[in-house]
């Protein structure tokens, strides 16, 4: 093999490396501006207009509650979905265990909210297999809908759960 | 890109991806780029050695295809959202060492190791499939925190092993390879890091707080309280412990600097570091002031051509004299700048180990400064992902699991690295995806596996909210 061969392939080869390299930073240039970071900050304020904007609304979310009951034997809820707060995201299959919530580290969805309780609140199935919600003597309770929970409550799938910041809902 | 998934109404403090997050196809590409690169250097290094194009051409690519295809698609049915370029980044590191071990196998002068590249190529197969099996068993990584002492003894029951008599092998002098009659020998240390980095997430996770938060304040650093060292002293203990009985600096160095990185990370406390680098620092000087196969590694570092010299003279001292560390240094010389080309250097003079510990040493020959350069960024890339997975990640025992893969990856890296180029003593670590050996493959590939899980699951698009019953009812007031 002639020696100017072997040298346009020895540069050619670093150059292909080289190439990789710099396509795979590129990859990472579309991810690094492609994401947002929002500040805790803002959250203070869209939670009063979110306050102010429920205390309209009472009525039809009852509506709402009474016929997602009926509806609930036939598609049980399969997960369970965090919809707000810095848990977002974040989703746990329902199996017919107990989960716990809260600031303790050994909750099943472990909450990193000033307003969450170490042991805020559980849910788990009863016999039939409806999932309730059961507030653990919490200090800043948790909500249903719009009402604090006092009693062991079943729960509606896409019902909002809110524990402080967080909200948590149950989805098919 | 499409539009965001996200509804803007959300505010919390995640990072996530806008637009469309699962990039499958760029994956795919790179994936692509990243088999066709070893290829054409398979054909380098054939032509440059034999003239002609190598006649395994057809069967290594297709095989080095197939195991990043297996990858992808499981990738893409099990971990969907997962980082898009690990999986390329690190099939293009195991293809460069596979037609690396396999022009150390074309040797002339190495005819000790003729089948090593076929053999490699097996491992990453059992590699590939172990991320396949991490990626279709392991559904949720928060699962691997119900173990954490499982783990933690496990670490340490494959630590201990390699100190069994009849089972543990001392190869060279170090003690840390296993013999497994008619399979050959494994490394334990290599699976141990990753039960290792389980055990260390699922533990600072609960006791980050009182870790990060007694603590008191003095001259600019927060001095932890006596009780709290308890822990650090632990592992610190186990860390020499290794180095005494394993005479490994690597493996300590891995254990007692990831648990360091994983404690900064856990409790954002500087003082953490100072007291890991002055403990590290302690014990490895104490250590080597009695230990004859450490001081030889230190005495190879600090001067490499005498080392080279009573080698070459057959000094019978009773210590192993080594000339590779001068061998490797001659070898990075040579290389220059742009090196000699594939297939072209004189790397084969190393000999033993020359396809394991000294791999770096032919890239540096034969690629040059701008080859190593670019490997090396190469496994800077794989960190960088790995860190950006903890950033990304929700839940705290995922981020330290990622910290801490990663963390143990760079130092993998870094204490070979750093040993083969004479910035460090020598250690017998593997170059991850790189050096010939099936167990740092093996684990390697499972730890990919489990940073795809984590990082799958940290860019995975929140879900909407339900629509809101409240929108129904908003009304405009126009003022009349």
């Amino acid at each position: 093999m002639s020696e100017l061969t072997l040298t346009v392939m020895r540069l050619g080869f670093l150059a292909v490396l080289w190439l990789f390299v710099i396509v795979a930073v590129q990859v990472i240039r579309s991810d690094l501006f492609g994401t947002r970071v929002t500040q805790r900050g803002s959250r203070r304020e869209s939670g009063r207009q979110q306050q102010a904007a429920a205390r309209q609304a009472a009525p039809p979310q009852q509506r709402q509650q009474a016929a997602a009951g009926g509806r609930q034997r036939r598609n049980a809820p399969t997960k369970l979905v965090v919809t707000e707060g810095t848990l977002t995201g974040t989703t746990v299959a329902l199996q017919g265990q107990t989960i716990t919530l809260g600031r303790a580290h050994d909750s099943t969805i472990v909450l990193d909210d000033d307003y969450a309780s170490s042991r805020h609140a559980r849910i788990y199935p009863d016999r039939d297999g409806q999932w309730i919600v059961e507030d653990l003597g919490s200090t800043n309770g948790t909500y249903l809908d719009r009402t604090r929970l006092t009693t062991p409550t079943p729960i509606a799938p896409g019902a909002p759960l809110r524990i402080g910041k967080t909200v948590i809902e149950l989805r098919k | 890109m499409s539009s965001t998934t996200n509804p803007p109404t959300h505010h919390t403090s995640t990072i996530g991806a806008i637009g469309t997050p699962s990039r499958r196809n760029t994956e795919l590409a790179l994936l692509a780029f990243a088999v066709v690169i070893p290829v054409f250097a398979y054909a380098n290094v054939g032509l440059a050695i034999n003239d002609k194009v190598p006649p395994g051409l057809l069967s290594y690519g297709l095989g080095l295809g197939l195991l990043a295809g297996v990858g992808h698609l499981v990738v893409r049915k099990f971990a969907p959202y997962a980082d898009p370029l690990m999986l390329p980044l690190a099939t293009l590191l195991n293809g460069l060492g596979l037609v690396v071990i396999w022009r150390l196998d074309q040797s002339k002068k190495l005819n000790n190791y003729a089948d090593a590249a076929p053999r490699q190529l097996l491992y990453s197969a059992m590699g590939v499939a172990l991320l396949v099996a991490v990626l279709i068993f392991l559904k949720d990584h928060r699962v691997l925190q119900r173990y954490t002492y499982i783990s933690m003894a496990g670490a340490l029951f494959l630590l201990v092993l390699p100190l069994v008599p009849g089972l543990g092998a001392n190869i060279y002098g170090a003690k840390i390879w296993i013999k497994i009659p008619g399979l050959g020998t494994l490394q334990p240390g290599e699976f141990a890091k990753i039960a290792l980095a389980v055990f260390f997430a699922g533990y600072l996770m609960v006791k980050r707080d009182a870790l990060a938060l007694a603590s008191r304040r003095f001259m600019g650093l927060y001095l932890p309280r006596g009780r709290d060292l308890g822990p650090i002293l632990v592992v610190w203990v186990i860390s020499i412990l290794i180095l005494i009985f394993e005479t490994d600096l690597g493996t300590s160095l891995l254990f007692f600097g990831m648990f360091i990185i994983m404690l900064y990370v856990a409790t954002e406390r500087t003082s953490w570091i100072v007291f890991g680098l002055l403990m590290s620092a302690v014990g490895a000087v104490g250590v080597a002031s009695f230990e004859p196969h450490i001081q030889t590694r230190v005495q190879a570092w600090l001067d490499p051509m005498r080392e080279y010299q009573l080698s070459r003279a057959g000094t019978n001292d009773g210590i192993l004299h080594s000339e590779q560390a001068m061998q490797a240094l001659w070898a990075f010389g040579s290389g220059g700048t742009l090196g000699t080309g594939l297939g072209q250097g004189n790397s084969d003079l190393i000999g033993f180990a020359a396809n394991s510990d000294f791999i770096l040493a032919t890239f540096g020959e034969e690629l040059g400064l701008a080859g190593v350069m670019a490997i090396l960024l190469l496994y800077g890339l794989i960190v960088e992902r790995g860190v950006r997975t903890a950033l990304a990640a929700r839940d705290p025992f995922g981020k330290l699991l990622a910290i801490g893969l990663s963390g143990a990856f760079a130092l993998q890296v870094f204490v070979v690295a750093g040993g083969v180029m004479g910035l460090i003593p020598l250690t017998g670590m593997t170059l991850p995806f790189v050096a010939y050996g099936g167990s740092s493959v093996i684990a390697n590939w499972a730890l990919i596996g489990i940073l795809l899980r984590i990082s799958d699951t940290a860019r995975r698009p929140a879900p909407a909210p339900a629509p809101s019953p409240d929108a129904e009812m908003t009304q405009v007031v126009r003022p009349s």
